[in-house]
C-alpha cells in the first residue's frame, strides 16, 4: 500500500493549479455569471489541453481515462479556482456514455468531450433535481428520465441560483438515444462520478477559503494586534483545516475504489461526499465570519468562492442523501 | 496511489486474526483501572508477549517482529475487532519505548524494554504537576547532583496506571537558572517503590483509580537511569510527545471497531431511533473510516522517508472528538439503560459503552489539551501569529 497520491500526480495538479491562477478566474466567474460565456469557454478549451476531460473518456475514444483519481486531483484545482461552468456534468456524462451500448453516440460525443469541443450538461436521477446546470451554455443536455436517455431539444427560462455563476433551467424533450436496465446502471455511474468530482471540487473550495481567510486573518489588525492572534479565531481556523485534511483521504479512497469497481465504492464515495461537502461549507462560514461585514459584500472576490459552497455540498446527493447511503445494508 | 495490501500483509493480518481468536479471552477483563484487572492485564501482556504480538514494530532482539507500521495498524485493526482487552502497558510501549529507541543507550534498552514488553515491569508517566500541564516547561519537581546520580523531590499529578504500576519516567528541573523554562530539564527513571516515594491514588470521574499523586522526598535515580544529556530533558520529551499524539497512541483499529459495534447497536434500535441519530451514526462511521484512511496516508509518508511534525495535532483533536461522538451517540442510543455502569444488572450486554464513555471525556485533556493543539495547528500550520493564550 502506498496511500499517497505520486509524483506525476502531484505534478499535474501543481500545473493547473498554476494554469488557473494566471488565467484570473474571478473575472472569468463574473462574465459567466452575467451571461457571457466566451472567457469560460476560452478557459475551458484551456484545461482540455491540460487534459483535464480526456480523463473522463476510455483510451478508444480518444481519450486517457478513466482515471478517477487524477480526476479528483484535477477536480480540486476547479474547485480552488472557482472554476464557472458544467465542469462536473461534462465529465458525468463521459461515464454515461462510456457505460452505453451504442458506438455511434459514443463515437460522437466522447472525443469532442476529450477534446473539449463539447461542453455538455447532465441531468440524473443522481441530482435528484429538475434542473440542467448551464443548459443553455452548453453543446448538448443530457436527460435520464427512468430508463430513458435523452439529448434535450431545448430548455425552459434560465433561473438563477444563489450562486449566480450556476444557471438552472429545466430540460425538454428531445430524441432518445437509448433505453433500459443499461441505462439505469449506467446512470447510477454517472452519478458516482459526479458526486465524486464535486466532492473534489468541494474541497478545492474549502482550501482555498481557508488560504485565503488565512492570509486576511495575518494582516487585519484590530486592538492593536492582528487578528489571527486571537485564540478565538485561530481555533476556528484549525477546525476548518482538520475538517478539510480528514475529508481529503476519503475523497482519494473513493477515486481508488471507483477506479477498481470496488463493491463498497458507492458508500465510500457517499461518504466522501457528505465529509468535503460539509467541510467547504463551514469553510464558507468561518471566512465570511472572519472576514466580518467586508465578506458580506459582492465586490470581494471571496464571495465567489462563499456563494459556490453551500450548492456544492447539495449537488449530486445532499448530504442526508449520502449518509442515507452510507449506512444501506 | 493504491490501498491494496501485500500478500505478506494479508499472510500476517490473518495470523494475528488466528491468534487472537484463539487467545482472546471469552469473557471481558475487569477493569485494568483495579487492583484485580490490572493484575489480570498484566497477565494478558505475558500472554501477547509468549507469542510476540505484544510489541510487533519492535526489532525482534527486544521481543518484537520488526515489523512496519503498516504492519502494526493492521496488527491493531485485528486487535480491537477481537475485542482484545486494553493494553495496561500502552505508557511504557507508547511513550517511553520510541523515546529509549532514540535517546537511551544500547545498555537501557536492552535492560528495560524486554520486562517492558512482557508486562512484566509495567511504566507510568509523571508529566504533570500541579501547576503544571499543558504547560510543561513550568516544571518544579527537582534533580540535584549526587553522587553516581541525582535526588528527585517535588510533586507529580495526574500520573496515569501510577496506583498500580512498578516504574515512571518523567521530567525534573535540574538546573533552576537556565534563562529559558524549558532548558535545565532532565529526562528520568524511577521505581515506584523507591524509598522516598509516596503513591497516592486518585480516583477518576467514575471512580477507579486511573491515575495517582506521586510525592518525591530525595528519592535517589543512579546515572544510569537519566534518558538523553542532563539538561537536555525537553527536547527527548518533545520527541515523545510527538510519538504519543500521532500515530501510536490511538490506532484507527479502535475507532473502526467501535464504529461497527454502534452500526450493530443502530441496526437493533433504527426502528426507534429516527434520522437525527441515523445521521450521528453515520458521521461517526464516516470520521473512523477517515482517520483510518488518514493515518493509512500518515503511514505511507514515513515509509517515504517524510517526517510527521505539527500534523500530529490534527490526529490528536481528530481522534479524542470522534471518541467522544462515537460514545455519545451509544448512549443516545441505549437511552435510559445508557446511564447504568458497567457491570451494573442490567446493564446493556453491547460492550463498555459506560466507562469508554467516561475515558472519551478525557480525550481532550490529555496528550495535551485540544486547545493547546489547535494553537499549534493554527501557528505551525496555518502560520497565524502568535499570541496570548
Amino acid at each position: 500500500m502506498r496511500f499517497l497520491l505520486d509524483d506525476e500526480q502531484r505534478e499535474f495538479g501543481r500545473t493547473l493549479n498554476g494554469l488557473l491562477a494566471a488565467a484570473g478566474t474571478p473575472a472569468v466567474v463574473r462574465a459567466w455569471s452575467a451571461g457571457d460565456t466566451a472567457p469560460g469557454r476560452a478557459l475551458w478549451a484551456r484545461l482540455a489541453e491540460a487534459g483535464v476531460f480526456a480523463l473522463a473518456v476510455p483510451e478508444e475514444h480518444d481519450g486517457l481515462g478513466p482515471l478517477p483519481v487524477e480526476l479528483a486531483v484535477a477536480f480540486g484545482e476547479l474547485g480552488r479556482h472557482a472554476v464557472p461552468g458544467p465542469l462536473v456534468e461534462t465529465v458525468a456524462a463521459a461515464a454515461l456514455l462510456d457505460r452505453l451500448d451504442d458506438g455511434d453516440v459514443m463515437r460522437t460525443w466522447l472525443p469532442q468531450i476529450a477534446s473539449g469541443k463539447a461542453v455538455v450538461s447532465l441531468c440524473a436521477p443522481g441530482a435528484n433535481s429538475p434542473y440542467a446546470l448551464d443548459a443553455d451554455a452548453c453543446d448538448a443536455v443530457f436527460v435520464i428520465d427512468d430508463d430513458t436517455l435523452r439529448v434535450a431539444e431545448g430548455h425552459g427560462k434560465v433561473q438563477a441560483s444563489l450562486d449566480p455563476a450556476r444557471r438552472l433551467a429545466r430540460p425538454h424533450g428531445g430524441p432518445v438515444l437509448g433505453r433500459g436496465p443499461e441505462v439505469i446502471a449506467a446512470a447510477a455511474h454517472a452519478a458516482d462520478v459526479a458526486a465524486l468530482a464535486t466532492a473534489a471540487q468541494s474541497l478545492g473550495l474549502g482550501r482555498a477559503l481557508l488560504a485565503r481567510t488565512v492570509d486576511y486573518a495575518r494582516q487585519r489588525t484590530q486592538f492593536g494586534v492582528a487578528i489571527g492572534s486571537f485564540q478565538a479565531v485561530k481555533h476556528r481556523l484549525a477546525d476548518t483545516l482538520i475538517a478539510l485534511e480528514f475529508a481529503q483521504p476519503l475523497l482519494y479512497a473513493a477515486a481508488l475504489m471507483l477506479a477498481t469497481a470496488h463493491p463498497a465504492a458507492g458508500r465510500e464515495i457517499a461518504a466522501a461526499k457528505v465529509s468535503a461537502g460539509e467541510a467547504a461549507y463551514a469553510a464558507a462560514r468561518t471566512a465570511l465570519q472572519l472576514h466580518g461585514a467586508l465578506g458580506y459584500t459582492e465586490e470581494l472576490d471571496l464571495s465567489l468562492w462563499i456563494r459556490k459552497a453551500r450548492p456544492l455540498r447539495d449537488a449530486w446527493g445532499t448530504p442526508s442523501a449520502c449518509r442515507a447511503r452510507v449506512l444501506a445494508p | 496511489m493504491d490501498l491494496d495490501f501485500t500478500a505478506a500483509q494479508d499472510a500476517f493480518r490473518a495470523e494475528a486474526r488466528a491468534w487472537l481468536a484463539a487467545h482472546v479471552p471469552d469473557a471481558p477483563l475487569p477493569s485494568l483501572e483495579t487492583a484485580e484487572g490490572f493484575a489480570a492485564h498484566r497477565e494478558w501482556e505475558r500472554t501477547l508477549f509468549a507469542d510476540r504480538w505484544s510489541v510487533v514494530s519492535w526489532p525482534e532482539e527486544y521481543g518484537g517482529r520488526g515489523a512496519s507500521i503498516l504492519h502494526w495498524l493492521i496488527f491493531e485493526e485485528e486487535y480491537y475487532a477481537a475485542g482484545a482487552p486494553g493494553r495496561v502497558s500502552q505508557n511504557g510501549i507508547n511513550l517511553l519505548a520510541p523515546t529509549l529507541f532514540e535517546h537511551g543507550t544500547a545498555e537501557q534498552r536492552a535492560r528495560i524494554l524486554p520486562p517492558m514488553a512482557s508486562g512484566e515491569v509495567i511504566w507510568a508517566q509523571a508529566w504533570s504537576e500541579p501547576e503544571a500541564g499543558s504547560d510543561l516547561s513550568s516544571l518544579r519537581s527537582t534533580a540535584v547532583r549526587t553522587d553516581g546520580g541525582w535526588r528527585l523531590s517535588g510533586q507529580k499529578t495526574w500520573s496515569s496506571r501510577a496506583a498500580f504500576a512498578d516504574r515512571a519516567f518523567g521530567l525534573f528541573r535540574s538546573d533552576p537558572d537556565t534563562p529559558k523554562p524549558h532548558q535545565g530539564l532532565t529526562y528520568l527513571m524511577f521505581p515506584l517503590d523507591a524509598e522516598g516515594v509516596t503513591v497516592r491514588p486518585i480516583g477518576r470521574l467514575d471512580g477507579k483509580p486511573a491515575f495517582a499523586e506521586l510525592f518525591l522526598d530525595e528519592v535517589f535515580v543512579p546515572d544510569e537511569d537519566v534518558i538523553g544529556e542532563p539538561g537536555q530533558g525537553w527536547r527527548v520529551a518533545m520527541s515523545t510527545a510527538g510519538n504519543e499524539r500521532g500515530l501510536t497512541l490511538r490506532s484507527p483499529g479502535r475507532f473502526i471497531a467501535s464504529a461497527d459495534r454502534l452500526t450493530a447497536l443502530w441496526r437493533e434500535r433504527a426502528a426507534a431511533s429516527g434520522t437525527a441519530l441515523r445521521d450521528r451514526v453515520v458521521d461517526a462511521v464516516i470520521g473512523a473510516r477517515a482517520y483510518q484512511l488518514f493515518t493509512y496516508a500518515n503511514a505511507s509518508r514515513l515509509a517515504a522517508g517524510r517526517p510527521i511534525g505539527a500534523e500530529s495535532s490534527l490526529n490528536k483533536v481528530f481522534w479524542s472528538e470522534l471518541d467522544i461522538a462515537l460514545h455519545e451517540t451509544a448512549l443516545d442510543l441505549l437511552g435510559p439503560y445508557g446511564e447504568l455502569a458497567d457491570g451494573a444488572p442490567e446493564a446493556p450486554a453491547h460492550g463498555s459503552w459506560a466507562e469508554g464513555h467516561t475515558f472519551s471525556l478525557a480525550g481532550p485533556i490529555y496528550a495535551g489539551t485540544n486547545e493547546i493543539q489547535r494553537d499549534i495547528i493554527a501557528e505551525r500550520l496555518l502560520g497565524l501569529p502568535k499570541g496570548r493564550r
